[in-house]
């Protein structure tokens, strides 16, 4: 009789194999404990999954990684370096909610045209379930105390032959400490243009001479900003606002002209019911000084409403928006404190 | 260089005989290959870090290109696992023959179809589409994966390793250029043969199967359709087969008699040059177009695809080769494989350092099993790229053309045409790859 012990052992051998080496994987795949998050170009669908649930205080395990090119993931409004997600690698990250709310996560990377559309959010609940506003602050914000029609073109009155002076209005506020104290107070100067505050310090003295009320001007822009808060600023724009207005505020950025050309090609764009444009060019002083820091709040808080520019009022603290706005008046004025 | 018989050695005859050894290897290169799948399918979708992209096309590609066909000729297909389950359903056993009778219909391979033109096709599909396969795991797993079933169905329906011998698109090409090889199985007396009583090496024997690869070794005069799967060695009862080593090309003192071994010729010439020129030039619209499968672009791109190997390249070669067109494609099968070699070698030796990350990741789940699922990306010996390119191409050609002045002699005709042929693709070669 035919040994059949070799046969079997074969079989064994064939199969035994075969099926550790499917099962032992399955077996060791990560678990759903630990959420995974994958990061996708936006056109390939963006985060996935795009809603997280958290509970505040108790630590939130993520784990990220993308499944095509770089991408960086970060928080809005929480105090987080934003973190690389590395196609095909696995980054771990801990994250630790003190209030309640819906937060946005974002990707940090200019990974695409749509890299702003890359947004999910995370549900972080109390100890009671409920879900409360995330960080932020329950006041309205200025531009909508103000009652600013933030869409409406607001080109400046008046330019500056050349860049005003904020040292030199600096020097000049020795000269006028009460006329500049009223001119500079953080109420005047966000809710005023530059242009504004311009044509007012002429109404308030005619004396003085176009540049020097352009550096006056200058100078209540510096009073309202620190060295730091400008440093910050600029950190972030560079990260997130750049890619499209330009490195230096022409709006020239890397995907200035794919937006446009994305834009008019969009069927809302062909059937009148948006108007995509090019980026705002904030080297334009007619443009940037006919801005009051409000009306830019208003337009980074919720976006531009059809025109491409993203809502970053779920992302960036209200601080950092006064600083990116410090940031942007430095496309204009020189010599910044 | 003469001959020498590597089964006369002590030790190997019996290693080789004994089916325990080969059964090791093609178990657990089918678990090698399952897992390759399944990490395609459920692993990360970034190519350079999932193992299914990584061991197939970088890995197992670069083993079979650089080393295992210029040197072992078949010898892949030796160890290859695709056949193993279908041959499991075909013969009822994994191991040695048993006493069963077989419960599929074992049809004959129609004769209009034994020949490598399924090859041919099915290798250009793969070409066609192979922007996306080489870069997609899930893709990948699925070419795997329909390769696999195809296997077993064809075991199940037909004699023999069928979709070996007629269908896999990797084995139309190993077998044309195994003829280069400095190896060779082939029997020690032809006489012994042609008086041995019931061939049990093609028919069977309680010793072991009957050819797989439906090739009498009798008659074996070229690699071309042996798969070295070692059934005559154990089945032979006068110890007359061998496996020898040989000087390169021995086969090619014979040149190419069929037409759908000398369009396989063209074919991968042509497929080497044009994955030059897709996946290594710098020409972005052509990588689009060979991305957007499916896209007026894409069809642009299969078109001039097909143009160059089916149109282009015979049709120069046609006016260089005259009626000899045939004999002369024998000089591409060297010219060809040193092409192939040249093109590997750059993403070959760019992507290596994807191997010890992938080993340690292989799903990109962020496992980290030998501690390298870290490593940075790094290109290795890219300063000795260039220069190892070069001396392929150059040996490439003086081969194609040494093999092509033979064949000229042989049929007495110049080779001049053919040499400058070669001449003219090494060049443009060159300039794609340098």
């Amino acid at each position: 009789m035919t040994d059949r012990r070799p046969e079997f052992f074969a079989r064994l051998l064939v199969v035994g194999l075969c099926l550790g080496v499917v099962l032992v994987p399955l077996a060791f795949r990560p678990g759903s404990d630990v959420a995974t998050l994958h990061a996708r170009l936006a056109e390939d669908g963006g985060w996935s999954p795009q809603a997280l649930q958290a509970e505040v205080g108790m630590p939130f395990k993520l784990r990220l990684t993308s499944d095509d090119v770089q991408h960086g993931f970060a928080v809005g409004q929480m105090d987080m370096q934003p973190v690389d997600v590395e196609p095909g690698r696995v980054s771990e990250l801990m994250l630790l909610f003190k209030q309640p709310g819906t937060y946005t996560f974002y990707c940090t990377r200019w990974c695409g045209l749509n890299h702003w559309r890359m947004r999910g959010t995370i549900e972080v609940r109390g100890a009671d379930g409920s879900l409360g506003p995330a960080g932020g602050t329950a006041e309205q914000p200025l531009y909508v105390r103000l009652g600013l029609d933030i869409d409406t073109p607001h080109p400046a009155a008046f330019t500056p032959a050349a860049p005003a002076s904020a040292r030199n209005g600096i020097t000049l506020a020795e000269r006028f400490p009460e006329l500049f104290a009223r001119f500079s107070s953080t109420d005047t100067y966000r809710s005023h243009s530059p242009a504004e505050l311009f044509a007012a310090l002429g109404e308030a003295d005619p004396a003085l001479g176009a540049s020097q009320r352009w550096d006056l001007v200058a100078a209540a822009w510096a009073a309202n900003t620190t060295p730091a808060g400008l440093a910050n600023g600029r950190i972030i724009y560079s990260q997130n606002c750049a890619a499209c207005h330009g490195e230096n505020g022409g709006g020239d950025g890397v995907f200035a002209d794919q937006l446009a050309a994305a834009g008019a090609a969009s069927m809302q764009a062909m059937s009148g019911e948006m108007s995509i444009q090019r980026p705002a060019n904030f080297s334009d002083p007619a443009r940037l000084l006919g801005a009051s820091p409000a009306l830019l709040q208003g337009k980074i808080l919720r976006g531009g409403m059809g025109s491409g520019m993203p809502i970053w009022g779920n992302i960036f603290s209200e601080p950092q928006i006064w600083d990116v706005i410090a940031y942007l008046y430095s496309f204009q004025f020189k010599e910044n404190p | 260089m003469k001959r020498f018989e590597l089964t006369g050695l002590p030790l190997v005859k019996p290693l080789l005989k004994n089916r325990w050894p080969q059964l090791l290897l093609l178990a657990g290169m089918l678990a090698g290959f399952l897992f390759a799948i399944l990490a395609g399918l459920i692993g990360t979708p970034v190519g350079s870090h999932n193992f299914g992209i990584v061991f197939t096309w970088i890995t197992w590609w670069a083993i079979l290109i650089l080393v295992a066909v210029p040197f072992f000729g078949r010898g892949w297909c030796a160890v290859c696992p695709i056949p193993l389950p279908g041959e499991w359903l075909q013969r009822g056993a994994v191991l040695g023959p048993i006493d069963k009778k077989p419960r599929w219909p074992n049809l004959r391979w129609p004769n209009k179809l034994r020949n490598i033109w399924l090859q041919n096709a099915a290798f250009t599909l793969v070409a066609l589409f192979s922007s996306v396969i080489l870069t997609s795991p899930a893709v990948t797993s699925i070419v795997l994966a329909g390769m696999l079933f195809l296997a077993i169905g064809l075991s199940m329906v037909f004699e023999r390793r069928t979709f070996c011998r007629y269908l896999c698109p990797v084995g139309g090409f190993i077998g044309l250029y195994a003829q280069a090889a400095p190896m060779e199985l082939r029997v020690k007396d032809r006489r012994v043969c042609a008086a041995c009583v019931g061939k049990p090496c093609y028919r069977g024997s309680q010793e072991g199967y009957g050819c797989p690869w439906d090739v009498f070794p009798g008659g074996l005069s070229k690699n071309t359709a042996c798969g070295l799967c070692l059934e005559c060695l154990r089945t032979c009862p006068s110890d007359n087969i061998a496996i020898n080593t040989r000087p390169f090309a021995a086969d090619l003192q014979t040149p190419l008699a069929r037409p759908d071994e000398a369009f396989k010729a063209f074919i991968m010439l042509g497929a080497a040059m044009l994955y030059s020129a897709v996946l290594l030039g710098p020409w972005g619209a052509l990588k689009d177009a060979a991305y957007r499968v499916g896209s007026p672009e894409w069809f642009g791109y299969a078109a001039v695809f097909l143009a160059v190997i089916f149109g282009v390249l015979p049709g120069l070669f046609r006016l260089a080769a005259g009626r000899h067109f045939t004999a002369f494609a024998t000089a591409l099968i060297p010219l060809g494989m040193l092409f192939w070699a040249a093109f590997s070698l750059s993403f070959v030796l760019t992507n290596a350092s994807y191997i010890a990350s992938t080993l340690s990741d292989p799903f990109g789940w962020g496992w980290n099993l030998f501690g390298a699922a870290g490593l940075a990306w790094q290109p290795l010996l890219s300063g000795l790229v260039a220069p190892l390119q070069t001396l392929a191409l150059v040996g490439g050609l003086l081969w194609a053309a040494r093999t092509a002045q033979r064949v000229g002699v042989q049929r007495g005709v110049s080779s001049a045409p053919v040499i400058l042929f070669c001449l003219a693709t090494t060049l443009a070669m060159l300039g794609l790859l340098l």
